[in-house]
């Protein structure tokens, strides 16, 4: 996101979904997508077997997507920008690059220039493990296409270096003019279906609804006006990955959680469990009595999607409408009316007759949903931004000029992964996710069939290795790192590369984020879920 | 003066840009010729002999989905000749296999045998698990066919249903294709295909697995495609029938894509779920969490009442009451502590209202900007 924003001025996915149909080339790298985004993914892989697409895989595991291209690239893990920076060495070398557009609507193109010097095919192979040759041949495919899709996950920002990779990407787009065009851009798929909603309706530290800063006067001054308060904070807040440690220490005492589960998604779990134990006071409001909502002091009942209306942001910034299906289970009510009702119990009277009253009001603060109502969305989504009631919406973002004005080039160099394999700890881990299961599993693991396909935690592991630490298939395992251990089962799978073992992270019982390392992208905060160095050995 | 890309179609004239088919022309003129193998955004296979029109000129009789419009073309899609030939296709599909709805007659004798063989089969005494949800029963009704009198088939394969999802039941497929088609063509997974050789007639996993032991996903295309009851969600089988539900739509609950669904509900409870066909984002197609994820909805482990902890043990609460504990504990904790020591984690997975008001509590309630979410996670 804050690699994105720095860049464009804007933090969502660039273009759409239905238009990755339409690239050139389709460069996917840190999502495996058939497991996260099957829906999307089927459109990626249509356009390869169907319209001759060209895709280019940069993932360390052989995940499915690296059957539909010849062109599969296997970094070392974290060396993301060594890669990246590659590729530009080799299209600013050849001259692929789109002048014109580098010209008219960029800045910072000596600084980028000067920092991928020292990239150098050979060089990168060095760094990441890729054979230059494979480095030049995907610079020349990236390069010469006429649309060039650009899709990205977790992978990809669930580094220390995590705002790097982002605006890596963001410099090899614009490098090669593939932004405001169909079949281009810089697309990141989010994971649940309303993290985009989340960041757009200032569910942030530092911004408003539509990313009005908090820190911007006149911005505070319209929302003072519209909520009838005075002195909203100027200050922006803590982050969630800061909030942890500030409870660790006793500075923050109360926590209010709607519908998460940190105790089980949070980074370097054991210290995020003591830290939440260590509040005053921890209110949680969710579907389940989940791992979380065990330690809370007061618990609400919530409505799931299926039991009220309401609108979700997808991936692609499209609103869309979600209908009462059902009748919730006892006395759980909307997670808006708990929130209006404890409200005007503390002072401030926030009455909305439905949600879609509290739509109109979005509507109102915001300019990028302002033209966004109920019924316009009854049938089809609208993309944001849609400034008013006749505006069509926007499905390419960046087409005549960038959000911030001209698009912004950032010169950036390499930084190993904060933590490093060694003899004591010498494997690396990665987490991710699985098909049948969804985040920390409170509602998939509910669902029979889906729990049966993916019932347990596993230690995925290469052939080579499990042979090297003399592991057998299916048998169990500890596997350790410097801040805890779990058990698992171990699955030797050809999808993992050598010196690597993955864990998915649904499982509260062997939570992979009990291994997992809290270092921080300094930027944005997300955690360095992807790298860490564990050690296995038999258990007893 | 004769336009370029004229055809006529059963007396009517209408324009075609090049590349379009016979059926394209027609649907998109509001004239009904039935399809079976037909679908949408796969390449038209001409398969099934339903979808035959009459061209003037020709003997024989060629699909529409796989004829392109000619100019000057003169098409009739409901003559004598193409009305005989579609009751001759559609009896054949009704008299092979275990089609026991109402189409199939009730010449008694017949009917009888026919019936207690499909029970044993099906393990229900009930009709067709999809009765009046199929396209094949549509159409015997539309073009007044029943099977009586024509020998049964014998049923080859054994129903498979060693999976959590979907129920194979061979006994009543068509062989359209429509499934392979969704397979490899919409959701490109590439895990059944037409059988070989002594398997011609029958759609068939690779080495001819099982679905479970195959590269299938479970994302249920097939299901949604297959026009008769031959694909069928495993708890919808002989438990719900279309007539007592109703569909609700709404937007997937799990991943950014944002799958446009309906819900189809019976008796406050969730009991199937098939994708929205013609809108984006996702033309229908969903994936296995997406199709068969909804039983955490009405699951016995959902919180009912809100929860008070005293002495380390929760108890129930009225809602006045939990709303007032926490209003003042949350008032104290502010006066003694300042904004800043309270913070408020709202969600990537509650709508965008909800995120809306958790944002302008934290804010104009609390006094504080310490608000995220853990989508970073
Ligand atoms: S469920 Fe999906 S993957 Fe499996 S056979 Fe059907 S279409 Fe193919
Ligand atoms: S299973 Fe259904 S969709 Fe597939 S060939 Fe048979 S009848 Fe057609
Ligand atoms: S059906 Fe699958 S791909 Fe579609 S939104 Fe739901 S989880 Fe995502």
């Amino acid at each position: 996101m804050a690699g994105l924003a720095a860049a464009f001025g804007s933090g969502a996915m660039t273009n759409t979904i239905e238009d990755i149909g339409v690239a050139d080339v389709i460069l996917v790298t840190g999502s495996n997508t058939t497991e996260n985004h099957p829906v999307l993914s089927s459109v990626v892989k249509r356009a390869v077997r169907f319209k001759g697409a060209k895709l280019i895989v940069v993932d360390p595991r052989r995940i499915k997507l690296t059957g539909f291209t010849n062109l599969w690239l296997r970094p070392n893990l974290g060396a993301d920008v060594a890669w990246i920076n590659g590729l530009m060495n080799v299209i600013i070398n050849e001259d692929l690059y789109d002048k014109k557009f580098v010209e008219n609507r960029t800045e910072g193109f000596e600084e980028l220039k000067k920092a991928v010097e020292k990239f150098t095919p050979e060089k990168v192979e060095e760094i990441t493990g890729i054979p230059a040759r494979d480095i030049i041949e995907a610079a020349r495919l990236y390069g010469k296409a006429k649309a060039g899709s650009i899709l990205y996950c977790m992978g990809i920002t669930q580094h220390t270096t995590g705002t790097d990779n982002v605006k890596s990407l963001a410099n090899l787009s614009m490098l090669c003019g593939n932004l405001g065009i169909p079949g281009g851009g810089v697309n990141p798929l989010r994971g649940q279906n309303n993290v985009q909603g989340a960041c757009d309706m200032g569910g942030l530290p530092n911004v408003f609804t539509g990313y009005q800063p908090v820190t911007d006067f006149d911005a505070r001054k319209r929302m003072e006006e519209a909520w009838g308060v005075t002195d909203l904070p100027d200050k922006p807040g803590l982050t969630v990955t800061k909030m942890i440690p500030k409870a660790h220490d006793g500075e923050l005492k109360a926590l209010y959680i709607i519908g998460e589960n940190p105790l089980v998604s949070d980074p370097d779990l054991n210290h995020a469990e003591k830290s939440i134990k260590n509040l005053d006071f921890l209110v949680v409001q969710d579907l389940f009595l989940t791992e979380t909502a065990q330690i809370a002091d007061v618990v609400f009942p919530s409505r799931c999607f299926a039991e009220k209306d309401g609108t979700f942001s997808n991936t692609e910034r499209r609103v869309q409408r979600i209908r009462k299906a059902v009748e919730p289970p006892g006395e759980a009510r909307d997670d808006w009316a708990i929130i209006c009702d404890l409200s005007s119990r503390m002072g401030f009277p926030m009455p909305y007759e439905n949600s879609q009253a509290i739509m109109e009001e979005i509507s109102r603060v915001t300019p990028s949903y302002a033209g966004i109502t109920y019924d316009r969305i009854e049938h089809v989504g609208l993309h944001w931004p849609c400034p008013s009631i006749d505006h069509p919406g926007t499905p390419i973002l960046h087409g005549e000029q960038f959000t911030r004005g001209k698009g912004l080039f950032h010169g950036i160099d390499y930084i190993p992964p904060d933590e490093r394999v060694d003899q004591d700890y010498p494997v690396y881990l990665t987490t991710g996710r699985v098909i049948y299961q969804y985040h920390t599993g409170t509602m998939t693991r509910k669902s029979e069939g889906l729990n049966e396909c993916a019932p347990e935690c596993f230690i995925e592991i290469s052939p080579q290795d499990a042979k090297k630490y003399n592991l057998d298939n299916n048998s169990l395992v500890n596997i350790e790192s410097r801040r805890g251990q779990i058990k698992a089962k171990l699955m030797i799978s050809g999808v993992a590369v050598e010196g690597t073992v993955f864990i998915p992270f649904h499982f509260a019982e062997a939570a992979a984020n009990r291994l997992t390392n809290a270092a921080l992208d300094p930027v944005c905060g997300i955690p360095e879920y992807k790298v860490c160095a564990v050690k296995l050995s038999k258990a007893a | 003066m004769e336009a370029q890309n004229s055809i006529t179609i059963n007396g009517n004239e209408f324009l075609f840009e090049p590349g379009d088919t016979i059926l394209e022309v027609a649907r998109r003129n509001d004239i009904d010729i039935p399809t079976l193998c037909y679908l949408k955004g796969a390449a038209p296979r001409g398969r099934c002999g339903v979808c035959i029109v009459e061209v003037e000129g020709q003997d024989k009789l060629p699909a529409s989905c796989s004829t392109l419009a000619a100019n000057q073309m003169i098409v009739l899609t409901e003559s004598p000749k193409v009305i005989d030939s579609r009751r001759k296709t559609i009896q054949k599909m009704l008299s092979s296999g275990n089609h026991n709805c109402a189409a199939r007659g009730s010449d008694n004798r017949d009917w009888t045998a026919f019936q207690l063989n499909v029970q044993q089969d099906d393990k229900s005494d009930q009709l067709c698990p999809v009765w009046g949800d199929c396209r094949l029963q549509d159409l015997a009704y539309r073009y007044q066919i029943s099977a009586t009198g024509m020998p049964g088939t014998i049923v080859e394969y054994p129903m498979e249903d060693v999976n959590p999802f979907i129920v194979r039941d061979f006994s009543r497929c068509i062989m359209c294709g429509r499934c392979v088609a969704a397979c490899r063509e919409i959701q490109v997974n590439d895990a059944i295909d037409f059988g070989q050789n002594k398997l011609s007639n029958k759609i068939i996993a690779f080495d001819n697995k099982t679905l479970k032991d195959s590269d299938c996903v479970f994302c249920g295309e097939c299901v949604q495609a297959c026009p008769v009851g031959a694909l069928v969600e495993k708890d919808v089988r002989y438990r719900v029938r279309q007539w007592e539900t109703r569909k609700v739509r709404t937007t997937c609950t799990y991943c950014g894509v944002g799958c446009q669904l309906y819900l189809h509900v019976k008796d406050n409870k969730i009991v199937k779920v098939t994708g929205v066909e013609g809108v984006a984002p996702n033309y229908g197609s969903l994936c296995v969490k997406g199709r068969f994820g909804y039983n955490f909805v009405d699951s016995p482990e959902r919180l009912t009442t809100p929860l008070i902890k005293e002495n380390g043990e929760f108890r129930e609460a009225s809602w006045d009451e939990a709303l007032d504990l926490v209003a003042e504990r949350l008032k104290g904790i502010k006066e003694e502590y300042g904004s800043d020591s309270m913070g408020v984690l709202t969600s990537a997975r509650v709508s965008n209202e909800e995120n809306y008001i958790a944002n302008k509590f934290t804010r104009a309630t609390l006094k504080t900007n310490n608000i995220d979410h853990c989508a970073r996670l």
